[in-house]
């Protein structure tokens, strides 16, 4: 039995030389059958997850909320209102945790940094000419340093999607490079970068795996669905299909890399039916917010409400939790 | 390491269904008492006896026919096809209301986790209803003449891995097309059949029309041989089949079987590979194996056998086995203590023979039947876990490097029920499914079922077809 493998270097560094040899690699990779992953998702979404496994689903799950504000309407007040929840989603419970980041546009990041402190909520700043990614590269970088001069610790760029569509992979491959370059801040770390694909442009689920890869590739530490501003938003099988490339890049190069699905995610029981998927195909060291997390808005306050069920046996009104 | 994220037990409660201490026969519209020895029926998840069921003897049968040849020549024969189509739909409806306790039942009774009894079995019963109820009235234009007509009386015998389903494949086709049947249920797996002869009460279907008569072998013998049954159809192995076919031999009687198989799940190095580990899965352990058309033996091109068997060992590890009535459970109990015993015997041959055995670490429960997950590596042809059917959760991985040699090796069987072919080339699924010798070639899937698409054997795995227009064949001349 010969092992050859669809990757020929572990390394990967030979898929990555030139144009031609990143589209060979891309295009080498094992193709996905939609009816087959569509199912796949559907049947892990029938898990029913009850009493102690829900406590602890719900918890994680807000843990992983990035706590997200994109509106041409955002104010200071409004981002500062959202960080304070981000911190405190339940102000009656002390026992609730904190939401893992607050996710803004870069001109809001000073803003909400001086809100959160030191209380070890992360900062998000989409960049890049968020959402459509159309500007010229040096437009997106100076966007990019911007937000991580201004105290972010984690940068959302968008993949220009033309280009892919286009099977310009190089011109991609070398732009997320050259954002991961801009992450980088004075004291030596790096923000961390997500790459959004926004998959509903993309389309098929062959070209999330492509994406997925060529991402992974260039350096992205999260590989992230949406903006948000285009529907579909973030669905079960896409996220299916980008939990199975990070696990499987991480059996080939041994690097973990984070998922995160963004944008029409509302519900708790959405949310855990994320969970069960992550447990079961990428597999429970992803069940952490440094490597899964939900880009939502909404969400946050029905986690909360099912939390409190859980606690008092009752559903509360709306009324009871804050609006942001 | 432990998986913080352990699923709590989520079990469906069981006082939606009424099991009662002893049940009768069902013949002419209402339950009887049966004259053989009575048997106990048990749930093979914890071998709690469930109820003490009747056994039919050759009278009861004889009783049983009489009931089904007048409701044919009286009142089912002469109706309309627009009138019982009536029946049939009202039958179909009720099965959907009552899907929840059929359900249950169904897994109570047959081990099958709660998850496929609910998603599977039961709406693709009540689908096979409603789809022959479609058909009642409009036989005419079914391809078999003008003016097609019933054979008569139908003797119908079922096996226990889908015990309601079964029934809907051999019931609702034979109503249809104006047919009376009386039908004998696995000796194991009878309860599901017996609420399904209430569901007969609940819709007014005219006494005779359905007959169940419960037993094992004799009782079965007693129906197949009986002289004025026309027509009998059964599922169940090979060798009872073969029995059959003799038994019927020079008679008038018209024959339908689908017998057992050992199906070659073929993957190509192009195939789409996460979803192919799921068709495999699906095609193996789907209903703890206990599936005539299983994939039981995956035929993998050599140079994707390494990646795809370390995709199929990491997801086979995440399969839940226990509690059929969990709605976590992904694989419930073995049916019978002696469908276990089989099983382990052929496992232990698989190793004797030098095939390499493999199973995830899981825990099986103390009480009932139960068997791991298992997968046999570096196994041939010749091989008797590759050759003969285990019908249980056991998975042979064989290996090809040429699609000639797939054909050769999925065809080197005497089954032909099933086939799977997975690749992302289009045309080399039309040229597999164009050699491989069997009823059913599934494509980038595996275990799909739908009323509308017929479903049989080629050569052992037996002849006539079950669903679709090809399945109305079985029940006119």
């Amino acid at each position: 039995m010969s092992g050859t493998s669809t990757i020929p270097d572990p390394g990967l560094a030979d898929a990555t030389r030139s144009e031609a040899a990143l589209r060979r690699f891309l295009h080498g990779l094992p193709g996905v059958d939609q009816v087959g992953a569509e199912a796949r998702a559907a049947g892990l979404g029938t898990r029913s997850i009850k009493t102690s496994a829900k406590e602890f689903a719900l918890d994680l799950a807000i843990r992983m909320v990035d706590l997200t504000t994109l509106e041409g309407q955002d104010t200071p007040g409004k981002v500062r209102a959202l960080a304070s929840k981000a911190m405190r989603p339940d102000p009656a419970d002390p026992t609730c945790p904190a939401a893992a980041a607050v996710c803004v546009y870069p001109d809001m990041v000073a803003t909400v940094k001086e809100t959160l402190g030191s209380s070890g909520v992360k900062v998000a700043a989409v960049a890049t000419a968020f959402p459509s990614g159309r500007a010229a590269l040096d437009i997106k970088l100076a966007d990019t340093r911007d937000a991580v001069e201004a105290g972010a610790d984690e940068i959302d760029m968008v993949i220009d999607r033309g280009a892919f569509l286009a099977g310009h992979y190089q011109q991609v491959f070398d732009e997320i490079v050259a954002v991961k370059q801009a992450c980088a801040r004075a004291d030596g770390e790096d923000a961390h970068l997500k790459v959004i694909f926004e998959t509903g442009e993309l389309q098929t689920y062959d070209n999330v795996r492509r994406a997925s890869w060529l991402a992974m590739m260039a350096g992205a530490d999260f590989i992230k669905t949406s903006t948000g501003k285009v529907q579909p938003a973030a669905t079960l099988p896409v996220t299916l299909i980008m939990l199975e490339a990070v696990r499987d890049f991480r059996e080939q190069t041994g690097t973990m890399v984070g998922v995160k699905p963004a944008g029409g995610i509302r519900t708790a029981k959405d949310a855990i039916k994320y969970l069960v998927m992550v447990n079961e195909v990428a597999g429970p060291d992803w069940l952490d917010p440094d490597w899964f997390r939900f880009g939502a808005s909404t969400l946050l306050n029905d986690l909360l409400m099912q939390r409190t069920k859980m606690t008092t046996g009752r559903y509360s009104g709306p009324d009871y939790f804050t609006l942001d | 390491m432990t998986n913080p994220f352990e699923y709590a037990p989520a079990p469906e409660s069981r006082s939606i269904v009424d099991i009662k201490p002893s049940y009768g026969l069902f013949v002419n519209g209402e339950f009887t008492e049966g004259h053989g020895t009575s048997f106990k029926t048990i749930s093979p998840a914890t071998e709690e006896v469930l109820a003490e069921i009747a056994e039919a003897d050759e009278a009861d049968v004889d009783a049983a026919v009489k009931a089904a040849r007048k409701a044919y020549e009286k009142v089912w024969g002469p109706m309309s096809g627009r009138e019982r189509a009536k029946y049939l739909y009202r039958i179909a409806r009720i099965i959907q209301e009552r899907s929840r306790e059929l359900a249950v039942l169904e897994s109570i009774d047959n081990g099958k986790p709660i998850k496929e009894s609910r998603d599977v079995d039961v709406p693709t019963v009540a689908a096979h209803f409603f789809y022959y109820a479609g058909w009642a009235d409009k036989l005419a234009y079914a391809g078999r003449g003008t003016d097609p007509r019933p054979l008569g009386v139908a003797g119908q015998i079922i096996p226990w891995n889908f015990p309601l389903l079964m029934l809907a494949w051999k019931i609702a086709p034979a109503l249809a097309c104006g047919n009376t049947v009386v039908l004998k249920p696995a000796e194991t797996t009878p309860l599901t059949a017996l609420l399904f002869a209430e569901i007969c009460q609940q819709a007014d279907l005219p006494p005779g029309v359905v007959n169940i008569v419960t037993g094992a072998g004799a009782t079965g013998q007693a129906l197949v041989s009986h002289p004025d049954v026309d027509k009998v159809a059964f599922t169940g192995s090979t060798d009872v089949g073969k029995a059959i076919a003799r038994a019927v031999a020079g008679t008038e009687k018209r024959v339908t079987l689908e017998l057992g198989g050992k199906a070659a799940n073929v993957v190509f190095d192009d195939a789409p590979l996460d979803q192919a580990v799921e068709g495999i899965v699906n095609g193996i352990f789907f209903n703890q194996g206990h599936v005539c058309c299983a994939g039981s033996r995956l035929l993998v091109q050599e140079s994707v056998a390494d990646e795809l068997l370390a995709k199929l060992k990491r997801r086979m590890s995440t399969l839940r086995v226990g509690d059929p009535l969990d709605k976590n459970t992904d694989i419930g109990a073995i049916n019978s203590a002696e469908q276990l015993a089989k099983i382990r015997e052929l496992s232990e041959i698989g190793e004797a023979e030098g095939a390499g055995r493999w199973s995830p670490a899981c825990d099986l429960p103390e009480t009932g039947f139960w068997f791991p997950p298992t997968l046999f590596t570096g196994v041939s042809q010749a091989h008797r876990i590759a050759r003969e059917e285990i019908f249980g959760p056991v998975l042979s991985v064989l290996t090809f490097r040429t699609p000639s040699e797939a054909v050769e090796k999925a065809n080197n069987t005497p089954y032909g029920l099933s086939a799977g072919v997975w690749t992302e080339k289009g045309s080399r699924i039309l040229s597999m499914a164009n050699q491989l010798r069997a009823g059913v070639v599934w494509a980038n899937t595996f275990n799909k079922f739908d009323p509308t698409s017929p479903f049989g054997g080629f050569k052992e795995s037996g002849y006539g077809r079950e669903g679709g227009r090809h399945g109305l064949e079985a029940y006119l001349k």
